[in-house]
């Protein structure tokens, strides 16, 4: 399966900006689904993103991020080729986890 | 589960601040001790607060005074509460985190984000809001807590059904 | 015939009327005559004429043209584009194997890349109208494989990605000389002109009378150029639709009873539409509230 992480990381001088979209249904727990039952809250607890082994970027949600999750943010330090490793871990314990290179 | 020991672990920490903290101030102590646990762990309480206040307290154990140094980039109408994005970025120093609350929704705290030494006090995403509300941005810098509040309204709710 | 909802006029006067404008009708024959080159020219210079801030190549971007506060957060959102998932998907579907191992490159004009604007086209050999969504599906079928489902999922998918591949060309729809296409067309015509549901509303009441107001919270997309945006990623949906969807939920929501997905009337809607949009980018796949 393709992965749930789509990542755009691109250097300009000494910045890197790094976008990324998620697929993940971020569902409340407040919403009703057709038969008027309310589907059980499915969200991401946590996106962190890491380069040369180091956290650069971590954050916690809460099942008020929209569906299919955009971020976007920027750190120093980075070069073109470098890898990121970005991972997320979801409230029912599924994850998954990418890695892209800097542009 | 998970959930029920994450549940009953809960309990014995609140037992256990309320012992070791009665007669201090039970509320603010157990907050505060919940913060300084919490460190790099996923806020859970914090994410459970229905009012802004307690979410604050509960993540950083302490109170925000607003700032003109934090730039909250929200619209004045989302075209739908599902998807309406918001920005946060700060010209303050040693920016460590930066938090995002939305008043009205049942949660109020939306997303919370570490920011390490190195990376930039700016982050931009997407938020549903249940209806129209103020959207509070939290930016803690040098261990103080500062915020930026703008009024977004919401005409199509982003939360279904 | 053109129904006058909420008419209070009383029926002799009603009568009178009617046959004074049957009376004009017939004394100038001309305007009977179906005329798709200037009804489309008709048609875009109603909408530049009402909109003169509006560039033309803006009105494929619906009520992103017409409000700045909208525009503010559609531009944010092509940031990183909700639709881009549908995309990916669409652009595998696209490339994998059949079972007797053909793709859908083996059933369109250029192997299916930049072909959109062309969509819908008069099948002269079908005698109908021929969608976008239609040849994926009878090329599905041509294989042996199953059918899309048309609303959503693999055909938005699919459309999305040759949309994506047509970007920027002009829609290009023809009629050729062949009294069933002007037939359809005419029939397309007749479908978004007419009053439907319970609240009487045709797809002009919105989307040519109205464009850039407000319908309850949401703004009015123009016609014009609508259908240069599918597939779209609907913040309302939460997810990607088809111009199929587009049309069975424009229906619902007159409180009007829709007609299947790909049904003869709503191919003929498309082929209408689509021509009076002849001339605009194709911008698909879009994103909408």
């Amino acid at each position: 399966m393709a992965s749930t992480i789509r990542v755009r990381a691109t250097s300009s001088g000494d910045t890197t900006e790094v976008q990324a979209l998620i697929q993940h249904p971020m569902d409340s727990g407040f919403v009703k689904d057709a038969k008027g039952e309310l589907i059980p809250p499915h969200f991401i607890q946590e996106v962190t993103f890491e380069h040369d082994g180091k956290k650069i970027f971590v954050a916690d949600w809460g099942p008020a991020v929209s569906k299919d999750p955009y971020l976007k943010f920027a750190f120093k330090g980075g070069k073109k080729g470098d890898e990121l490793k970005i991972s997320w871990t979801d409230n029912k314990g599924s994850s998954d986890q990418t890695t892209a290179k800097i542009q | 589960m998970n959930n029920e020991i994450d549940k009953t672990r809960r309990l014995i920490l609140q037992g256990a601040a309320v012992v070791a903290l009665a007669g201090i101030g039970v509320r603010f102590g157990l907050t505060q001790a919940l913060a300084a646990a919490a460190n790099d762990k996923y806020p859970e309480e914090a994410f459970k607060q229905k009012s802004g206040d307690d979410a604050i307290k509960s993540l950083y154990g302490k109170t925000a005074e607003t700032s003109d140094k934090v730039k909250l980039d929200a619209p004045e109408i989302a075209e739908n509460g599902a998807v309406v994005p918001i920005s946060v970025s700060s010209s303050l120093p040693d920016v460590t985190s930066i938090s995002i609350l939305v008043t009205e929704n049942p949660f109020t705290l939306a997303a919370s984000y570490k920011i390490p030494e190195g990376t930039m006090a700016s982050v931009s995403n997407r938020l549903k809001m249940a209806k129209t509300s103020n959207v509070i941005a939290i930016v803690e810098a040098g261990g103080k807590l500062y915020s930026a509040s703008k009024e977004v309204k919401v005409t199509v709710g982003g939360c279904g059904g | 015939m053109r129904l006058v909802p909420g008419s209070v006029l009383g029926s002799t006067f009603g009568i009178v009327v009617a046959a004074l404008l049957m009376g004009a009708a017939h004394s100038a024959p001309a305007s009977d005559t179906p005329n798709p080159a200037a009804d489309a020219k008709a048609f875009q210079k109603f909408f530049t004429d009402k909109f003169p801030k509006v560039k033309f190549e803006d009105f494929v971007n619906g009520p992103y043209s017409m409000d700045e506060g909208l525009y503010q957060q559609w531009k944010e959102k092509e940031e990183f584009p909700p639709y881009e998932f549908a995309l990916d998907m669409g652009k595998e579907l696209f490339a994998k194997p059949f079972k007797n191992g053909k793709t859908f490159a083996d059933c369109f004009p250029n192997k299916g890349i930049g072909i959109r604007q062309n969509y819908p086209t008069f099948d002269e050999k079908q005698g109908k109208v021929v969608t976008l969504e239609l040849a994926v599906n009878q090329c599905l079928e041509s294989n042996g494989e199953k059918p899309y489902s048309y609303t959503k999922d693999e055909m938005a998918a699919v459309t999305a990605y040759m949309a994506f591949t047509s970007r920027g060309k002009p829609f290009d729809i023809k009629i050729p000389n062949d009294p069933r296409a002007l037939a359809a067309y005419e029939n397309g015509k007749r479908y978004f002109y007419t009053r439907r549901g319970q609240l009487n509303f045709s797809c002009a009441s919105c989307h040519v009378q109205s464009p850039g107001e407000h319908i309850r919270a949401e703004v009015l997309a123009p016609a014009l150029g609508i259908l240069n945006a599918m597939p779209i990623y609907r913040s309302e949906w939460g997810g990607m639709g088809t111009t199929s969807r587009r049309f069975t939920s424009c229906n619902s929501q007159v409180r009007g009873v829709p007609l299947k997905p790909q049904d003869d009337e709503y191919r003929d809607l498309e082929y209408y539409l689509s021509y009076v949009s002849n001339g605009l980018p194709i911008s698909g796949p879009g994103a909408r509230p």
